[in-house]
């Protein structure tokens, strides 16, 4: 793949530096929250996997389809998703994605090809094979990408979408985001082999491994899968070998050993793709400042909206409920 | 309550209290689901359990529910007297089909050659912000189905002795949790206790109407007991603790003393289980009935994000009084 131009670097950076910021505003939210004695539900943040949503949505089309998860908000903004009704979606309001039904898990923009998060863990992926399914039968060119984690990797789900996929050549990416843990557990605890990519091969079709902390490595690969997936050569498995630098979610202890958090720290994506920009991109210090001063607003705005935005009338809990 | 020593737990407390007796006193009763052993579940209800017994009898499974709840059956089938953890209630669907179509028909297709001793916990229920796949309260779904016995404590001192009664009943049994309702505290006998299934508890005696409710909303309804007390209102609360069996005898009796029923549950009311109660009581206890019976359930959508619109679709303890109050008027 050819590097990619210095407006592109600015595009991904300023991406990965939204989704977070958008993480730690919503973590303080969430916390200011429950100090005011309002629980909302888990919150589970993408913080330290920012590079892969980036890397792989940074390549499709509005038209192409995502398929998230219950760790959804890097894909949503990845995919084009306002920070503003974001937040009013993890705040219950009115004004959110979901119209304050759905929740942090629960984002929904059809308009952005984001077919939803899912709190059901590996929920996602025959919905996945049913959007490529889609692309295919209309005879479009559209991809479906379905994010899921190591953990997911376990369900019965991942075969029978993945084989479906296989099987018929339906344009799908599987893209794993193997942070190492499955809530508290460790992933040589749920799956007996190193590399869950391998698990592709069993289905004839590719699965690569690729350093989930390097947007560019990602991008690499998924430029690959995606083409094969629109010629019509089906489904490739990424696995993207990451890892969750904050707590499950909310509500879960941390349980990882210090020593593992600082070592991954140490290739915290973010800075990580800051030193290659100001080494090899031909972007200045200033100018990162810039993006990220620029983030910041965005976000405070997106905050800003998020709380001057109206409840929803708990009268209209049936509005929604049929077509 | 009866003498002896009594101990104030919560229902965490009391859970994790019946599966250390019974793993005790029987070696092949194992524990299995996602974070239960080194972490001791979500809600905290094994913990300590790996440490006591050991990574081989409390084990961490990969996310795979139907897995967990086949292998459940498989290992009931060998002669063990397995626990599976699913760790919310929404993902008994993944496991519906170890539990539906396979343990609660094993016994029955073999013309009663098995006995099945596997128990499955999960917690239900909404009220956090856990939005729509993560709050549903679906005991009426393992209740329509023949072979499968359905637990929901709704007190520690209950949770304790119906814990340790299911993991010693020879059939499938679900017992439901309520994941907002763990850390109610209670007192719990120091001796050991089991309460058999399918035995109702009155845990509040009155005249005037009785209230049928279980798990969480039980001790809502107790809530809403005490209000109407101090307006000379009297409820008899009637706990069914298992819905299956059903305690039918318990509950006619109360009514034949007030004459009328109202049933309360978290979960939606349309095809709920207050349902089956009310059609059961309109049978047996026409006679006794002054008035028709009154249902408090949720209305019949998903439950929604938003808090407002959580807590209006969950019945809240001002809900329930007012609703109680109004059809007694
Ligand atoms: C079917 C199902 N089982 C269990 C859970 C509870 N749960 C939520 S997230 C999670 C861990 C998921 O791990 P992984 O797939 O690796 O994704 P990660 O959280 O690491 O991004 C679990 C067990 C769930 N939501 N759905
Ligand atoms: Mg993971």
């Amino acid at each position: 793949m050819p590097n990619p131009r210095p407006d592109d670097l600015r595009h991904l950076y300023r991406l990965m530096v939204t989704i977070r910021r958008f993480e730690e505003v919503a973590t303080e939210r969430y916390l200011a929250a429950g100090r005011a004695g309002q629980f909302m539900g888990a919150l589970h943040t993408y913080v330290g996997e920012e590079a892969i949503a980036v890397g792989v949505c940074s390549l499709l089309r509005e038209d192409d389809f995502v398929i998230s998860t219950h760790r959804g908000h890097g894909h949503c903004l990845a995919k084009g998703a306002d920070p503003g009704p974001m937040l009013a979606e993890l705040a219950g309001r009115e004004t959110g994605y979901s119209r304050g039904y759905g929740g942090s898990m629960h984002i929904f923009a059809p308009e952005l090809g984001l077919l939803g998060g899912n709190g059901i863990v590996g929920g996602g992926m025959p919905l996945a094979a049913g959007a490529a399914f889609t692309a295919q039968y209309t005879g479009t060119d559209r991809v479906a990408v379905c994010f899921f984690g190591d953990g997911a990797s376990k369900q019965g789900t991942f075969h029978e979408s993945f084989n479906l996929c296989a099987l018929w050549d339906l344009p799908a990416l599987f893209v794993c985001e193997n942070n190492c843990y499955a809530a508290t557990t460790p992933v040589k605890d749920s799956c007996p082999i190193v590399d869950i990519a391998e698990m592709a091969h069993g289905y004839g079709c590719p699965g690569v491994v690729v350093d989930g902390n390097n947007v560019l490595a990602v991008r690499a690969v998924a430029e690959e899968a995606i083409a094969r997936a629109r010629a019509g050569r089906g489904p490739t498995l990424i696995e993207a070998k990451t890892y969750r630098m904050k707590p499950h979610c909310m509500v879960i202890r941390e349980t990882r050993d210090q020593c593992e958090l600082d070592e991954w720290a140490e290739k915290d994506p973010i800075q990580r793709f800051e030193a290659y920009l100001l080494e090899e991109g031909g972007l200045a210090a200033e100018e990162l400042r810039g993006i990220r001063d620029e983030v910041d607003t965005v976000l405070a705005a997106a905050a800003a909206f998020a709380d001057a935005s109206p409840w929803p009338d708990p009268a209209r809990v049936m509005e929604v409920l049929w077509a | 309550m009866e003498k002896g020593r009594m101990r104030n737990l919560t229902m965490t407390a009391a859970l994790n209290t019946a599966l250390r007796e019974e793993m005790r006193r029987d070696e092949t009763v194992i524990v299995m689901g996602e974070d239960i052993g080194v972490y001791g579940g979500v809600y905290g209800v094994t913990i300590g359990l790996q440490r006591e017994f050991g990574p081989d009898r409390v084990r961490d499974t990969p996310i795979s529910e139907m897995a967990i709840a086949g292998m459940a059956l498989g290992a009931a089938l060998g002669g063990l007297r397995p626990v599976a953890e699913i760790m919310y209630c929404d993902f008994l669907a993944h496991a519906a089909d170890a539990i539906v179509n396979n343990a609660a028909k094993w016994r029955y297709m073999s013309g009663g050659q098995y006995a099945l001793p596997l128990v499955v916990r999960s917690p239900a229920g909404g009220g956090g912000g856990t939005a729509a796949q993560h709050s549903q309260s679906l005991e009426a779904w393992f209740t329509h189905i023949p072979g499968l016995k359905v637990v929901m404590p709704s007190v520690p001192r209950d949770a304790r002795g119906l814990l340790k009664a299911a993991i010693r009943d020879d059939n499938p049994v679900v017992f439901i949790e309520h994941k907002h309702h763990y850390t109610y505290k209670g007192e719990v006998p120091a001796e050991e206790e089991i309460i058999p299934l399918g035995v109702a508890d009155v845990k509040r005696a009155g005249t005037d109407l009785t209230v049928v409710s279980w798990s969480r909303h039980l001790t809502l309804c107790l809530e809403a007991a005490e209000i109407l007390a101090a307006e000379g209102i009297s409820l008899e609360v009637v706990d069914p603790r298992t819905l299956q069996p059903l305690d039918l005898a318990t509950i006619c009796q109360s009514v034949a003393k007030t004459g009328r029923l109202a049933v309360v549950h978290e979960a939606v009311l349309f095809g709920g289980f207050g349902g089956e109660i009310v059609a059961q009581v309109v049978q047996e206890c026409w006679g006794d009935l002054k008035q028709p019976p009154l249902r408090i359930g949720a209305p019949f959508c998903p439950i929604p994000y938003s808090e407002p619109m959580e807590s209006f679709v969950i019945p809240q303890v001002t809900t329930i009084v007012d609703r109680l109050r109004a059809y007694l008027a």
